[in-house]
């Protein structure tokens, strides 16, 4: 069985945003569109985003380290949105896992907001129906798109290449590959949601110097003259020791 | 593909005419290349060009929020003039027709050309059309002219331009493909972003180490794999002692030094003679270029005695001290480079900067072990200027990057000056792994372009002599008059700031309405919010545009503004010229100006319309052709006196810098038949070409001329031929820097010609140190640092770097408000606590804000975003936007101009080498604010009102959808 997902590599992740308003721009006027701006030029503008990108600090002074999560639906292999739903508008389709929201038979009751633990799903205040991420499913399987073109609008609008798209079930896969190898983990698993995205954690490269490395004989300060030179007027050993 | 409804088949794309046209990106100035989806001839999406060179397919968060550019209810449609009997400032504005802005505006420039073409001030914000707006006002004969350099980056330019012929972003950058150790200092994120992006996630994966050196940790400092929290303004201590551990240790890399810098040549230092600190020149030696003579000495160490520069077989001394055949006392300029890091340990920089020795040390450590150690080697065979054949390219794998948070500071000339020595002690210049140059550049030292030098160069109607903005290589180079006074409005190339390759737009207004150093009668504004974000000091810079003179007169009597948007700049416009976003015009990159060329070869762009001008919108760029062929300027002028150019794309197929010179606004297919590139014939299909080829041109050099280029013959020759270069000799890096030794000399007294005047000799003579060096920040040699003890500086967001689009439907959702960041130690000793509200104070002014606690911020620095806050009612947001009740600017803080050192009067707060302006340096203090204030951020301005053709019904909700879907089934 194939599962979709997203792989999100939080060791490049700059936080720019490029996917949030790749996302917004390729879905309002996509299938899950028309997403709304509310008070789009007034106080306290908002609107539905399927992507958002969450920045928090962890550590503290001078040990911070500042975060970037994007952070979108995680198409749970488990999803508990899609028993709640009294309609069957929120459903796992069985050919790919992608979790979709069948917006004709959606009454927008939010009972699967209220279910998912991620905080995933967003209601259009204007269509009252709920949204989320589809994985851009009317891109990944277009054939008016060119081929290269057939990923999720955030995974190739994503300057650092921080977000890998492909099937979790395939041990060959992109996506499978990195988590193998590069520690990729689950959010909240303890959830038993089984979410199909992943994310890689951050790596530090480190560079050790060994005292010997730094100062090598044959450094430049010789031809320069810089090295101290042995004082021939002073006593030495051999002044003074017979054996 | 045509189901009738949407996530019941999930496949079904809207129904519609689809249609893909590609153009370039202006969300930012980092120009990448762009598809624009269209269905039903609307911009459906907008994504990166997968055929771009420079940005591969990828795109940023402005980028793709162009869709909403277009949606803006701020977007001017009409020419404006402000009615008549009403005051400016009020916004009272009727529109008029474009005729009537060409005969009003026409008539008004050619009486000012006519009679004092200074008079008419022309200054433009990020455009990236300085190289038409610059022939504009050269050809008008105005001396007054700049772009936002001054205020941005010169410091980053000219530091480095003046070391190394060359500097970051447009003209250079890090070599993160091949290098191993990456340092960057200060925020520096908003130049290069996409590309940079690209590259810094590769050098990762590839296991490269990442150090950021910067007193906040956001944007890219947040994947480093290592921050080090510095005090703002004192990068320059810490750049200094990383030279001074690497010669310590033997880290640099001393044939590098030896052959392709100056550090071998011989220094004059007879204290008492007016040639003290020039280079000993050869009197029989080949000057080889007399504006840039080569015909100095070493001091061999093989056979021990002086010879010419670079004689074969010879070795350089780079220490000791010498003397020549007459006597006169010498020491390569290596060795006054160690005089002067002798005392500048580790430890004397963590004093200053905070960061501790043993942490300075082992940074050192890891730059010289890593670049000596870890050698690259290309099979690239190629020829250096003195005629060595070398069989391969080496490189040392460690790069840096920086802008504007070294730059913005009133000492980061030297800062830079010291970045680009330690760049250079590692041999990392033009090599593989380390910096890298993109054409044109590397440029000569300093670069040939000269500033008008004298009033006989400001003649009414005449083109300028020299450019309006230039490289000065001697005081005989200043724009100045024979009194020593600034002949520029902005003072730029005075003895005030010698060196301000970019102006100083940011005293422009203040200048002006002075009238010091004389009044002006026109200024216009291109693209910069001069009454916002873009000014220090800003509400008093506010009252000065509305100012009025006894007679009831403006002080600066007629202010033209062109701009998209209602932006607060408008509101003080006697004129308001409506222009085109980027994706309704044809538009250049110019390799005459500052292309978007690659380590690998020149690379320039185009931009082609995808849908129409909204309204009356004209393009600036149309503006100044039109304005051009009515005052009959000679570049748009035939001989008989009619207009030479149809309009904008006619002009830049057809113009050459000179009849014949083949050179143009564009490099690619040139020649009748398009086969030419660099240099050739006008080619009349060129736009058709570029449209047809991504809008990108692309010159790939063959491999041997893309390394070593200050040395490269095979370069140079190429370089010299396409005329990219004037001349083909070779640029040694100016470690020691006798252009800044010619300065100090005129102001000791010891050298004819141009001498400062009085109150400005010590100035100059200090700042004009030919050896980098660290002061404290101009700001804070006047404030009570005991009142005022903490450091603010800003940086923009990545979803808005270098954009001027807060009003973005999208990406105000993303940033709407600002806090003043502060670490928790700081706020709590002030009893504030995390989202206060709270006073933030400098000597100069204060503003009231919301305080967010942060740990990823030095505890003696505050930091916020710029340029989030916005004015009431500015950009067409409603009155109560958060970016007006909630968002402030810290420009209230920073006053554009400081007292004289040891003088009366004032003088730019800017650095006194290059008149960037130091807007890093300010220092504040934070209290909380009363329980009885009001909740929200002060100062507050009356709301502007919406001007007449912008769309005054904003709407409460948006579904932005184009297309059609089909009926649901």
């Amino acid at each position: 069985m194939t599962q979709m997902a997203l792989v999100i590599d939080l060791n490049v992740c700059v936080g720019c945003q490029a996917c949030v308003t790749s996302c917004k721009s390729w879905n309002t006027s996509g299938t899950a569109g028309a997403l709304a701006d509310l008070r789009p030029y007034d106080e306290d503008p908002t609107g539905t985003f399927f992507n958002r990108v969450q920045t928090f600090e962890v550590g503290s002074y001078p040990n911070t380290e500042t975060v970037h999560f994007p952070k979108s639906c995680l198409h749970c292999e488990e999803p508990p949105c899609v028993p709640v739903c009294p309609t069957g508008a929120s459903y796992k389709r069985e050919e790919d896992g992608i979790v979709l929201v069948d917006y004709d038979k959606c009454i927008g009751c939010k009972y699967c907001s209220w279910a998912c633990p991620y905080g995933a799903r967003e209601l259009d205040m204007e269509r009252k129906e709920m949204t989320k991420c589809t994985l851009c499913v009317d891109r990944i399987y277009n054939e008016d798109l060119p081929e290269r073109d057939r990923k999720p609008a955030c995974v190739l609008a994503c300057p650092t290449s921080a977000r890998l798209f492909g099937d979790v079930h395939d041990p060959e896969s992109v996506v499978s590959t990195a988590i193998r190898e590069r520690g990729g983990y689950q959010l909240m698993p303890e959830w038993a949601t089984q979410p199909a995205n992943h994310y890689l954690p951050r790596r530090k490269t480190e560079i050790s110097i060994r005292p010997d490395q730094i100062m090598r004989t044959d450094n430049p300060r010789k031809v320069d003259g810089l090295q101290p030179k042995p004082d021939a007027s002073s006593p030495a050993l051999d002044d003074a020791a017979s054996w | 593909m045509t189901t009738p409804s949407r996530l019941s088949n999930p496949y079904a794309e809207p129904v519609g005419e689809l249609d893909v046209k590609k153009t370039t990106c202006y969300m930012c100035a980092c120009r990448c290349g762009i598809r624009v989806h269209m269905r039903n001839g609307e911009i459906r999406y907008i994504d990166g060009n997968p055929d771009h060179p420079l940005n591969q397919g990828v795109i940023c968060a402005k980028g793709a929020s162009g869709v909403m550019k277009q949606q803006s209810p701020a977007r001017l449609t009409q020419p404006l003039i402000r009615k008549a009997g009403t005051e400016r400032g009020a916004g009272d504005y009727e529109e008029i027709s474009w005729e009537e802005v060409f005969t009003l505006l026409g008539d008004r420039l050619r009486t000012l050309r006519e009679t004092d073409p200074k008079k008419f001030a022309l200054f433009t914000g990020r455009d990236q059309m300085q190289a038409l707006t610059g022939m504009f006002a050269k050809q008008f004969g105005t001396p007054n002219y700049a772009a936002h350099g001054g205020f941005c980056s010169v410091n980053m330019a000219a530091g480095m331009i003046y070391t190394i012929g060359g500097s970051f972003w447009e003209f250079g950058g890090p070599d993160l493909e091949r290098s191993k150790l990456f340092i960057m200092i200060g925020t520096a994120e908003d130049h290069h972003s996409n590309p940079l992006k690209i590259e810094l996630s590769k050098f990762k994966r590839n296991g490269g180490r990442f150090v950021s050196i910067n007193p906040v940790r956001t944007g890219y400092s947040a994947i480093a794999d290592e921050w080090v929290p510095i005090k703002p303004g004192t990068d320059g201590a810490l750049l200094l002692a990383l030279c001074h551990e690497l010669i310590a240790r033997g880290l640099y890399d001393r044939e590098f030094l030896a052959r392709y810098t100056n550090a071998g040549q011989l220094v004059k230092q007879d204290p008492d003679a007016d040639d003290f600190g020039l280079f000993a020149m050869d009197p029989e030696g080949d000057k080889i270029n007399a504006d840039y003579p080569h015909n100095k000495y070493w001091w061999d160490r093989l056979s021990d005695r002086l010879v010419p520069t670079h004689t074969p077989g010879a070795d350089p001394r780079l220490r000791g001290s010498y003397a020549l055949p007459d006597g006169t006392p010498v020491k390569p300029a290596f060795q006054l480079l160690l005089e002067r890091l002798k005392e500048h340990t580790p430890e004397w920089a963590e004093g200053i900067c905070g960061v501790p020795a043993d942490t300075i040390r082992r940074l050192a450590h890891e730059m010289g072990v890593t670049a000596r150690d870890q050698k690259i080697h290309l099979p690239i065979s190629w020829t250096d200027s003195w005629g060595v054949e070398h069989d391969e390219v080496t490189g040392n794998p460690v790069s840096f990057h920086a802008m504007r948070g070294l730059a913005a500071h009133s000492n980061g000339f030297h800062t830079i000056r010291a970045l680009a020595i330690l760049m250079s002690l590692l041999g990392t210049i033009d090599r593989p792994g380390g910096f890298r140059h993109k054409a044109p550049f590397p440029r000569a030292i300093p670069p040939i372009a000269k500033p008008p030098k004298g009033p006989h160069a400001v003649k009414p109607d005449t083109p300028l002599d020299g450019m309006p903005l230039g490289f000065p290589a001697d005081p005989q180079d200043l724009c100045i008059d024979e009194d020593g006074k600034p002949l520029r409005i902005d003072k730029a190339f005075s003895w005030e700031h010698p060196l301000s390759a970019h102006g100083l737009m940011h005293n422009v207004i203040t200048n002006a309405w002075r009238g010091d150093p004389y009044p002006i009668d026109t200024l216009l504004i291109f693209m910069a919010n001069m009454a916002w974000n873009s000014s220090m000091n800003t509400s008093e810079v506010r009252n000065m545009l509305n100012d009025k003179n006894e007679d009831g007169n403006y002080k600066i009597p007629f202010i033209v503004v062109c701009d998209a948007f209602q932006s607060e700049m408008t509101a003080f416009a006697d004129l308001i010229l409506p222009d085109t976003t980027y994706l309704e015009r044809h538009d250049v990159m110019s390799i005459l100006d500052r292309p978007i060329s690659e380590f690998d070869g020149p690379m320039d762009s185009v931009r082609v319309p995808v849908v129409e001008p909204k309204g009356n919108c004209k393009p600036f760029q149309e503006v100044l052709i039109e304005l051009g062929s009515r005052l009959r300027l000679p570049a748009f002028t035939r001989p008989d006196g009619t207009r030479k150019f149809r309009d904008y794309p006619d002009f830049i197929v057809n113009y050459e810098t000179e009849p014949g010179s083949g050179i143009g606004f564009l490099a690619g297919w040139r020649g009748a038949d398009g086969k030419k590139s660099i240099r050739g014939e006008p080619n009349p299909r060129q736009w058709e070409m570029y449209a047809k080829n991504n809008c990108v041109f692309h010159y790939v050099l063959p491999a041997s001329y893309q390394y070593m280029r200050n040395w490269n013959k095979g370069y140079m020759d190429w370089a010299q031929r396409v005329r990219m270069r004037r001349d083909a000799d070779p640029i040694l890096i100016h470690l020691y820097s006798d252009v800044l030794q010619r300065f100090r000399l005129a102001a000791q007294g010891k050298r004819p010609g141009r001498q400062p005047p009085p109150e400005l000799r010590d100035r100059v003579e200090k700042y004009f140190d030919p050896l980098p060096f660290y002061y404290p920040p101009l700001e804070s040699q006047c404030t009570d640092l005991t009142r005022y003890p903490l450091n603010a500086v800003t940086q923009r967001p990545m979803a808005m770097y270098h954009s001027w689009d807060s009003q973005n439907a999208w990406l105000r959702q993303i940033h709407s408000h600002n806090y003043l960041h502060v670490n928790p130690v700081t706020a709590r000793a002030q009893d504030i606590a995390d989202g206060d509200w709270i006073w933030v104070e400098s000597t100069w002014g204060k503003v009231r804000c919301m305080c967010r606690f942060s740990e990823a911020v030095e505890v003696g620095t505050v930091w916020t975003w710029n340029a989030i806050g916005k004015a009431s009612g500015a950009w067409n947001l409603g009155p109560t936007a958060n970016e007006s009740r909630r968002g402030f600017l810290l420009n209230h803080l920073i006053s554009e101009e400081l007292p004289m050192q040891g003088g009366s009067g004032h003088i730019s707060n800017s650095d006194p080498v290059t008149g960037q302006a130091g807007w890093y340096d300010v220092h504040v203090r934070i209290y909380k604010a009363g329980d009885d204030e009001a909740k929200e951020t002060w100062p507050q301005f009356p709301a502007m009102k919406s001007l007449p053709g912008t769309n005054s019904v904003r709407k409460n909700v948006q579904a932005y959808f184009v297309g059609k879907w089909k009926k649901r089934g």
